[in-house]
C-alpha cells in the first residue's frame, strides 16, 4: 500500500499584491522504505507542496488529498495532525539553527519530543534513549554533548541533531527540506550517507526536497520535478537523467557544469520563472522552452504516460517518441542563439 | 588591450602576487585574563600568483580564509604579514589616497545579490555609483555611460530607473557585475558570484562572466564552494583548509590526479548529477568537522581527519612540493601524497586516537 498519497493539491496564498498559486494540482506517492526526491527552483511550490500536508502553512486555501496510511491529513483536526506529526511522519528542514530553540539543551529537545509522544516514558529513560539516537546520527561523545547548547554544535552537528529528532520515534516518513543546503560538501556526504543508512535499518520512506540534482542522483529511488507549482515529470531515478521528456528537466540537467570531460558553454536556460500570481494560460514553461508552439502558450498539457518506464508522467504537447523528441533536439542544436555579451538571453 | 601596453610590470604575466600572507583576526574569550588575546589564524602563510588573463579558482569549506586572501588582495582588511603586488606595484601597506586609483582595476562582485544592493535606491544610480565616487563622468554623460554597462550584461537600459526589488535574483546579481565593470578593471574578486543562483539562472550568469572575460580582457579570482562551477571557470585551482593552501594546480591535472587527502575527500564529495557515474566512484567520507581556527592542529592541520595520518603529519608541517612525475606546477603540502590510482577510502590513520577526530560508525559502516 502507497504510504502517502497526494492527489491534486491546490494551495494558494491572498497578498497583497493577489492571489499567490503556489501549487496547481499536484499529485505523487511514496512508498514504504522508497526515496522520493523533489527537485524544482526556488518558487516551484515544492516546500509549499509538503508544508501543507504537514498543516505548516497558514493562512492558506488547500484544496486535494493527502492520504497517510489511508487517512487524509489534510481533513484532521489540529489534535489528530499533532499525533502524526512528529511521531508518524518527521521532518528535517534547511537551516538547522532556526529549528533547534536556541535556549533549551540540545538533549532537553529530543526528552521534550521523545516524552510529547509517549506520555509513559520516564524522564530517566528518554535521556537515555535521546544519548542513544545521538551517537547513532554520529555526535562524538553523546552523554557528554546532550546537555550543550545548540550554538555549541557545529552546522553539521545541528543538522544531525535535528535528523535524531526527526527519528525520534521511528516515524514512518522523513521529510526532508533540502537538508544539505547549507552545509559543506564534507558534511553533506556525511549527512546525506547518515539519511540512507537510518533508511535502511528503520525502513523509514523519506521525501528529499532539493534543487541539487547531485543530491537527486546519490540517493532517490523515484523524482518529481516541479515547476511553476505544478509537476512537470515524474519517473525513477535513472529514467529522469537518462530518457527524460520534458524540455525544462532537459534544460535542468543541462545546465549544470559537467564535472568531468570537456569544458563547453553551458546552455542556460533563459528567461525567468513565470510570476504565481498572474499565472499565463498554458504551460508555466512555454515562455522559456525552445521548443514551444502556439498550443504551448495557450493550452496547458496534461500530465500523462511519457515513454516506456512504468510511471514514467510528462505534462507537454512534444510527441511521447523518444525518436521524434531526439530528432527536435538535433535540429535546435543545428541553430544555436547566437549568445554574445552584449545580448545574452535575457528574455 | 591597450591598457597593458602601458602597463609596466616588472614579472610579465603575473598580474597580482601575493607572498606569504598571513592574516589574524583577534577574538574576545572569556578564559583569559584581561588584556589577553586570541586570535583567529584565518589566513596563515599563503603565497599565490595570479596572470592576466586567468581565472583563479579557491575552493575550500567554509571559515577556511578563502574570502579573507580575497579581501586582503583587494586591500579590504590590512594584512597582519606578508606581501601584496599588484601590477607589479608593492600594494601592502599603500595609503588610503595612493591605493585610491587602483580600486578601480580590483573589483568584487560578492554572492548576495539581495544584500549587495542598496533596496532604496535606483539601479541607474547604483552602478553610477563608481562614477561619482572617482568622478569620472556626470550628468548625461554619466547615464549614457551606465545604459551601456546595462547592455554589455543583458539588462534592459530602459530599466534604468528601476528598484532592486522589480529584478529577479539573476538580474540583480548581472546588476552587481555591471557595477564591478565600471572601470574596465583589470581584475575581478567572484565571491560566490553565483551560489544563491537557481541552477537555470547560474547558467546564465557563468556565460556572462566568461564572455566577459573575453571580450574585455578580465582577470578573475573566483571563489566558490561549489566544485563543478569551479572547475568549469578556472584555469587553475588553490584548495585551501584551515587558512593554509594545501595543492595547488591546473584545474584538469588536480581533477585527475588530486594528490593531497583533503582534495581527494572534497572531490569525491560532490554528488554528480548521474546516477550511473556514482556506483563507479568510490566515495571518502571524512570524520568529523573542521577544528577551530583559534588553536589550529599542529603539523599538518588537516592530521585530525586524514585517513592517511601518520605520526609525522603530528609532528611537522608540510611544505608545498611537487610530486614525482607530476609537471612542476602541481603543487600539494602532504608528507604522504595520493599515488595514481590509490582509494584512501580503504586508509586508516596510524596516528593515536587522541591525535584524531573520533572515527564514528559513518566511516566503517559506510
Amino acid at each position: 500500500m502507497t504510504l502517502l498519497e497526494v492527489k491534486d493539491l491546490h494551495v494558494s496564498f491572498r497578498t497583497d499584491d493577489g492571489i499567490v498559486m503556489a501549487v496547481r494540482g499536484v499529485s505523487f506517492g511514496v512508498e514504504p522504505g522508497q526515496t522520493l526526491g523533489i527537485v524544482g527552483e526556488s518558487g516551484s511550490g515544492k516546500s509549499v507542496s509538503t508544508q501543507t500536508i504537514m498543516g505548516l502553512t497558514r493562512g492558506a486555501t488547500v484544496t486535494g488529498q493527502a492520504l497517510f496510511n489511508g487517512r487524509d491529513l489534510l481533513t484532521m483536526t489540529k489534535q489528530e495532525l499533532a499525533e502524526v506529526r512528529g511521531a508518524q511522519i518527521g521532518m528535517i528542514f534547511q537551516d538547522p539553527l532556526s529549528s533547534l530553540h536556541p535556549f533549551y539543551r540540545v538533549g532537553w529537545q529530543i526528552v521534550e519530543m521523545l516524552r510529547l509522544h509517549d506520555r509513559q516514558l520516564s524522564k530517566a529513560a528518554a535521556r537515555k534513549r535521546a544519548v542513544e539516537l545521538l551517537g547513532l546520527v554520529g555526535i562524538p561523545q553523546p552523554d557528554r554533548r546532550l546537555d550543550d547548547y545548540p550554538h555549541q554544535f557545529s552546522g553539521g552537528m545541528r543538522q544531525r541533531a535535528m535528523i535524531a529528532m526527526a527519528m525520534a520515534n521511528d516515524p514512518a516518513l522523513l521529510i526532508a527540506d533540502e537538508p544539505t543546503t547549507a552545509l559543506d560538501v564534507t558534511v553533506q556526504a556525511q549527512v546525506l550517507r547518515m539519511i540512507s543508512r537510518l533508511q535502511r535499518e528503520f525502513g523509514t520512506a523519506v521525501i528529499l526536497i532539493t534543487h541539487d540534482l547531485g543530491v537527486i542522483a546519490d540517493v532517490a529511488d523515484d523524482v518529481v520535478v516541479m515547476y511553476g507549482g505544478m509537476v512537470m515529470e515524474r519517473a525513477d531515478q535513472l529514467t529522469i537523467f537518462r530518457s527524460f521528456h520534458h524540455p525544462y528537466t532537459e534544460g535542468l540537467l543541462q545546465a549544470l557544469p559537467a564535472y568531468g570531460g570537456e569544458r563547453r558553454r553551458l546552455r542556460a536556460i533563459p528567461g525567468t520563472p513565470p510570476s504565481p500570481i498572474n499565472v499565463p494560460p498554458g504551460c508555466p514553461f512555454a515562455a522559456r522552452c525552445p521548443y514551444a508552439m502556439d498550443r504551448c502558450r495557450t493550452e496547458l498539457p496534461p500530465l500523462e504516460v511519457a515513454g516506456e518506464a512504468p510511471g514514467h508522467m510528462s505534462r507537454c504537447w512534444l510527441p511521447h517518441n523518444t525518436a521524434a523528441r531526439q530528432e527536435l533536439r538535433a535540429r535546435l542544436d543545428q541553430s544555436p542563439p547566437a549568445c554574445a555579451a552584449g545580448r545574452l538571453a535575457q528574455a | 588591450m591597450s591598457q597593458e601596453t602601458t602597463s609596466q610590470a616588472a614579472d610579465g604575466d603575473v598580474l597580482l602576487r601575493i607572498e606569504n600572507l598571513v592574516k589574524h583576526f583577534p577574538v574576545k574569550s572569556g578564559s583569559l585574563l584581561p588584556g589577553q588575546r586570541e586570535y583567529v589564524h584565518a589566513v596563515q602563510d599563503v603565497s599565490l600568483e595570479v596572470r592576466r588573463g586567468e581565472t583563479l579558482g579557491l575552493v575550500g569549506e567554509t571559515g577556511c580564509g578563502k574570502s579573507t586572501v580575497a579581501r586582503c588582495a583587494a586591500r579590504l582588511y590590512p594584512v597582519t604579514s606578508g606581501m601584496i603586488f599588484f601590477d607589479g606595484r608593492d600594494i601592502t601597506t599603500l595609503s588610503p589616497r595612493r591605493m585610491r586609483p587602483l580600486r578601480r582595476e580590483i573589483q568584487i562582485i560578492f554572492q548576495d545579490p539581495y544584500g549587495s544592493l542598496n533596496p532604496r535606491r535606483r539601479v541607474g544610480s547604483i552602478i553610477g555609483d563608481p562614477f561619482a565616487i572617482h568622478r569620472t563622468a556626470r550628468g548625461a554623460d554619466r547615464r549614457r555611460q551606465v545604459q551601456h554597462l546595462m547592455e554589455l550584461v543583458g539588462l534592459n537600459p530602459e530599466h534604468y530607473n528601476r528598484f532592486p526589488a522589480e529584478f529577479s535574483g539573476g538580474q540583480r546579481q548581472r546588476i552587481g557585475v555591471a557595477r564591478a565593470l565600471a572601470f574596465r578593471p583589470k581584475l575581478i574578486i567572484c565571491d560566490e558570484p553565483v551560489s544563491a543562483l537557481d541552477v537555470s539562472i547560474q547558467a546564465q550568469i557563468l556565460n556572462l562572466l566568461s564572455d566577459l572575460q573575453r571580450e574585455l580582457g578580465l582577470t578573475y579570482i573566483f571563489i566558490a564552494h561549489d566544485l563543478s562551477v569551479v572547475r568549469h571557470v578556472s584555469d587553475r585551482v588553490a584548495v585551501m583548509y584551515l587558512g593554509k593552501i594545501v595543492e595547488q594546480s591546473p584545474v584538469d591535472a588536480m581533477w585527475a590526479h588530486p594528490r593531497h587527502p583533503y582534495t581527494d575527500a572534497l572531490l569525491s564529495a560532490v554528488p554528480l548529477p548521474d546516477p550511473e557515474h556514482r556506483q563507479q566512484r568510490e566515495r571518502i567520507i571524512l570524520a568529523g568537522d573542521v577544528p577551530s581556527p583559534i588553536r589550529p592542529p599542529s603539523g599538518c592541520r588537516f592530521h585530525p581527519r586524514c585517513p592517511k595520518a601518520r605520526p609525522e603529519c603530528v609532528a611537522t608541517e608540510p611544505g608545498l612540493a611537487a610530486s614525482l612525475g607530476d609537471a612542476p606546477d602541481h603543487v600539494a603540502a602532504c608528507h604522504f601524497p595520493v599515488a595514481d590510482g590509490e582509494d584512501i577510502s580503504l586508509s586508516r590513520p596510524a596516528i593515536a586516537a587522541g591525535e584524531r577526530v573520533v572515527e564514528s560508525g559513518l566511516i566503517a559502516g559506510a
